[in-house]
């Protein structure tokens, strides 16, 4: 019996070295790895297509750099408009057309669930998309996709712990997007706060990206008389919530998400006096931050900003998420090396040992094992002082499912 | 004076069926133009990698839908921006149906048909009273509120909520054609059949009561039309078409979602049903291949252009502009209002 | 009660950023017997140009005088360049045409400043004279604004010679030709003022909702909504539309329905009161004549 055992794993060994060696995936030659994506560049959620173009100037810095092991990149990244049914003509274009060797960054939770599947059933790496739902880590069930960035409902959760230990008797107020983003937050608060939610949320309020405003919102909330209050938003709607809660006078603790988080897009627009005393949430380096301003990694960073994407904003700090995951990317294909099949840059995206990646907060890293698909975990918890965001208290681990 | 005004929109009377273009007879033209069109579209299924019968496959599910707009626009001279609702409403009865309770993909086209008949005869009701662009804006508030309704958290346990549903396209029962093929296959079908239909209905009596009321309602009304009848049937048939492409679409794309069907969808279907021709049937394939290449084809120009320049990216929307400001330009009624301007001035009365 | 008022004056707030693009809307509508879909986006552009003004170092109130006259002479080109040679085309095709603006101006923007949100100053003083917490000094400011616009509307469409041609030359083309009314110069100088007046909505809002490409998705839907709700034919009726929406929205999401389904509730209401009232509160029936 155990001898079957030890065969069967060797055939194992076999099979998997046979699949490493069956060469190199479509779209790799001695000169050039191809690498599929697909962002918005136009229509409504087009303000994400930054990320898309701060990668592919990352991946012309690369090329002009002497590529990786010897190979440029070719970078073919299309726009989807964030629509799920163009994201799957899209994407099979990539895979079936441009023979590329893998996909990364994809952008979007549906459009990345339209072709989820798909990815898994052609065995073709799904790496590190550009979304936070959980659903991206599920190593045995979907072995071919991976997430990259801390999930929406860790972020939820660590809220929910906050709230937990430090106002045990608050009374909280929510506003969240009313769409997968905002709602995997509201989860997550939900799972670390177990029955206290019930007995200290006392009001709830939604908005839609296409609302012009939500001083309504904010009108209700203040009005439960609420003293801790959980924002949900992007930086447009987390700009107008500051704003109106200073008019009429609101000022409970306020948990703002990481995704608003930024002191040039969201607190100047605002007013940085307004925004006094926000508490959030981040992972990276907010490159406008004074904290950041002789940070060797910033410096580099607004480098290679002036030199490969000068249209593009340095007030926006997805600028430097694009290049954050990049050089994750830059990571697995280095770590890779000549094998280059898709098995094996599956293999190394699931084998990142603490990796430190640029522009990430200090003491974080990426890893990831063939049983845990989240590469970032670590976040640390920030109050904005009026002029920087103040980092406080541990490097707070997920818990991972 | 408040109604955007379909009358001009239709297109010139047939010129006789004697005439001569190219020394052929017209009729003996048309013939050969269809039987080449069919032969086409029988043998590029096997022609082209699967990949592109993928694509060909949802340039008919959009012709299905343009088609359906068509007949309530075109024909009747009702202005919607709201299809995109009906397109959903099929697209969430299909998913809804295969993956709750397990029922063949093929026994749900006719059921999301029925439902979006059904749906567009109950809001072609009220729609009576509307017109021109108080009708627009009516239907403009159906394909605003859908996504939020399909995301509500009371429907969350039917429609999945924002996580949408996944369905699997049905898989080829012949060995012969691969699972792309045979989709391709089933859509050309009911694409055919639904085709087949709105021209028996457009050149019947119905069809004629249809284009009465569109361009005269009054007089419509005199000569004893029930126009409330025909409009709010016309709505229902409409529905019934953009549903059972939504059905159809939701098998192409194997997911649904809200995001899949936003009121950008109803725009971009109004933009290839005008594109094509109005009161046109045929009209519809440019419609749906207008619909899915003209995008990929602006952004393949701004590619060409500016290489690997990352800020062009965000011109992709101004050359898709132009284009369809171009083709305004070049075919102000739409192609086929084009090939009919072409035949009235080049055809010959024959003998 | 404070909270009712609260949520209703926010509503008017609101209800203010709507009835100013109406104010667009109706303004086109009248100048050309159609909606401007394209008239959001435009309107952003115009901020834009403000903004990149004031970026350099304009004083507001040149900064806001430039983009007018700028936005002046890019509606009346508009109109001579691209709208001039399809003139006979159908109206659909128009509507596709306007669809193609509002890409070309959203993309265009996006391409030029980038989608991070810019805070738009407000021509406004910081402080009211008296204290309350219930409205901000440019909401109220927005609310002036838009009734001395309505006024000047009111005035120019009434009174002057140039405003009664323009409403001739929309409703009768053929007609106004006859008496000597230059069809096409007032179909330019409709365009013009309509991108005007979009302009000025375009600043007055920014400073609620904070510059980006995509700012007028929404408020577009709530300004066609209020024109129509109000009547396309009356400049009064659109801003009381445009109010009423706003206040609507506030109270049905704090009140009735809740935010989720905040939108679905607005738009019923708006088939509703069309179904009462199929030419809007305001508007003109139009009797045909057979």
């Amino acid at each position: 019996m155990r001898n079957l055992h030890l065969a069967t794993a060797a055939a194992a060994a076999a099979l998997w070295a046979g699949a490493a060696m069956a060469g190199n995936a479509p779209g790799v030659t001695d000169t050039q790895i191809t690498i599929g994506n697909t962002n918005p560049y136009s229509g409504p959620a087009s303000s994400y297509g930054t990320i898309g173009k701060s990668i592919g100037a990352c991946w012309n810095w690369v090329n002009d750099t002497g590529g990786i092991n010897g190979r440029k990149i070719k970078w073919i990244s299309l726009d989807d408009g964030y629509s799920p049914p163009k994201t799957k003509e899209q994407v099979r274009k990539l895979v079936e057309k441009e023979k590329v060797a893998f996909t990364f960054q994809t952008l979007g939770t549906p459009t990345n669930s339209a072709v989820h599947k798909y990815m898994n059933k052609k065995k073709v790496p799904h790496l590190f998309v550009a979304t936070g739902a959980t659903k991206w880590g599920q190593p045995k069930k979907f072995p071919w996709t991976m997430g990259w960035q801390p999930n929406y409902q860790t972020v939820g959760a660590i809220f929910g712990n906050y709230i937990l230990q430090n106002h045990p008797n608050g009374k909280v107020a929510v506003m969240y997007q009313n769409d997968d983003y905002g709602k995997d937050y509201v989860i997550g608060m939900k799972r670390a706060m177990g029955d206290a939610y019930a007995k200290q949320v006392v009001k709830v309020e939604t908005y839609e990206v296409t609302d012009p405003t939500i001083d309504s919102q904010i009108v209700s909330l203040s009005g439960s008389g609420a003293d801790v209050f959980v924002n949900i938003s992007i930086p447009k709607f987390a700009a107008q919530a500051i704003k109106k809660m200073h008019a009429i006078g609101w000022k409970p603790a306020h948990l703002l998400n990481d995704v608003a988080a930024s002191i040039s897009s969201t607190y100047k627009p605002a007013g940085v006096e307004k925004a006094k005393g926000i508490i959030s949430v981040d992972f990276y380096k907010d490159p406008n931050d004074p904290e950041w301003k002789d940070d060797p990694e910033t410096i580099a960073w607004r480098a290679w900003m002036d030199k490969y994407y000068p249209g593009g904003d340095k007030d926006n700090k997805m600028n430097a998420y694009g290049y954050a995951v990049c050089h994750t990317m830059i990571e697995v294909l280095k770590n890779a090396g000549d094998d280059l099949s898709r098995e094996n840059i599956m293999k190394q995206a699931a084998s990142l040992h603490k990796v430190h990646i640029p522009m990430m907060l200090p003491g974080m890293f990426a890893d990831t094992s063939p049983t845990d698909f989240y590469p970032i975990e670590q976040m640390q918890m920030t109050r904005f002082d009026g002029t920087r965001s103040i980092r406080f208290g541990p490097l707070i681990s997920a818990e991972t499912e | 004076m408040t109604s955007i005004d379909t009358k001009s929109m239709a297109i010139p009377a047939n010129p006789a069926t004697t005439s001569v273009l190219f020394g052929v007879k017209l009729p003996t033209l048309k013939l050969a133009v269809t039987i080449i069109g069919v032969a086409l579209a029988l043998i590029l299924p096997f022609s082209v990698e699967s990949f592109t019968v993928f694509q060909l496959t949802q340039v008919l599910v959009y012709a299905i839908a343009v088609l359906g707009l068509n007949l309530l626009t075109g024909f009747n001279g009702q202005f919607s921006l709201g299809h995109s609702a009906f397109y959903a409403l099929g697209a969430y009865t299909a998913a809804i149906m295969v993956d709750r309770y397990e029922i063949a993909f093929y026994w749900t086209i006719l059921p999301a048909g029925v439902i979006c008949f059904i749906g567009g005869f109950l809001f072609g009701l009220p729609a009576l009273r509307l017109e021109g662009l108080f009708l627009a804006l009516a239907t403009f508030a159906l394909a605003v509120a859908t996504p939020q309704l399909l995301r509500y958290e009371h429907f969350e346990g039917f429609t999945g909520g924002v996580q949408g549903i996944d369905l699997f396209k049905p898989e080829s029962p012949v060995g012969a054609l691969g699972d792309d093929q045979w989709l391709y296959f089933v859509v050309l079908v009911c694409g055919v059949v639904l085709l087949v239909g709105a021209r028996n209905l457009t050149q019947g009596r119905t069809g004629r009561a249809m284009m009465a009321i569109r361009d005269n309602p009054l007089a419509a009304r005199t000569m004893g039309i029930n126009t409330s009848l025909y409009k709010s049937v016309t709505f229902g048939v409409s529905g019934a078409y953009t549903g059972i492409a939504g059905a159809l679409g939701a098998a192409v794309a194997e997911f649904v979602a809200p995001d899949s069907f936003t009121f950008f969808l109803s725009v971009w279907l109004l933009v290839g049903m005008v594109i094509g021709g109005l009161g046109s049937i045929p009209a519809a394939i440019v419609g749906g291949l207008f619909i899915l290449y003209v995008p990929n084809i602006s952004e393949a120009l701004i590619a060409q252009f500016f290489g690997d320049d990352p800020s062009a990216k965000a011109l992709i929307g101004v050359a898709f502009g132009c284009f369809l400001i171009f083709a305004v330009y070049v075919m102000p009624n739409g192609l086929a209002g084009f090939v009919r301007w072409f035949v009235v001035r080049y055809a010959r009365p024959g003998v | 009660m404070d909270q009712f008022l609260q949520q209703t004056l926010s509503g008017l707030a609101n209800g203010a950023i709507y009835a100013s693009l109406a104010l667009a809307v109706v303004m086109i509508y009248q100048a050309i017997d159609h909606f401007n879909f394209a008239q959001g986006e435009m309107a952003m552009f115009s901020t834009f140009i403000a903004w990149q003004l004031i970026a350099w170092g304009a004083p507001y109130w040149v900064a806001f005088l430039v983009c007018l006259a700028i936005s002046f002479i890019g509606g009346m080109a508009i109109e001579r360049i691209i709208f001039a040679p399809i003139h006979d085309a159908p109206a659909l095709s128009h509507v596709v045409v306007f669809i193609a603006l509002t890409l070309i101006f959203n993309a265009m923007a996006g391409f030029t400043w980038e989608f991070t949100i810019k805070e738009f100053p407000s021509p406004f003083p910081a402080e009211l004279p008296f204290k309350t917490t219930l409205i901000g000094p440019h909401e109220l400011g927005i609310v002036g604004i838009t009734l001395i616009m309505l006024g000047l509307i009111y005035v120019f469409f009434r009174f002057t010679p140039v405003g009664l041609a323009m409403r001739a030359a929309a409703a009768s083309p053929d007609s106004a030709l006859l008496v000597g009314i230059s069809v096409k110069k007032m179909l330019g100088l409709g365009w013009g003022l309509a991108a005007a007046i979009g302009a000025v909505a375009g600043m007055m809002i920014a400073p609620v909702v904070f510059l980006e490409p995509n700012m007028m998705l929404g408020i577009l839907l709530y300004g066609f909504a209020g024109a129509v709700v109000g009547g396309l034919t009356s400049p009064g009726g659109a801003v009381v539309g445009g109010f009423l929406m706003g206040v609507l929205e506030n109270l049905a999401g704090a009140y009735v329905i809740g935010s989720e389904l905040k939108l679905t509730f607005a738009l019923v209401v708006i088939v509703t009161v069309l179904l009462f009232r199929p030419a809007g509160l305001f508007g003109r029936v139009v009797v045909q004549r057979v």
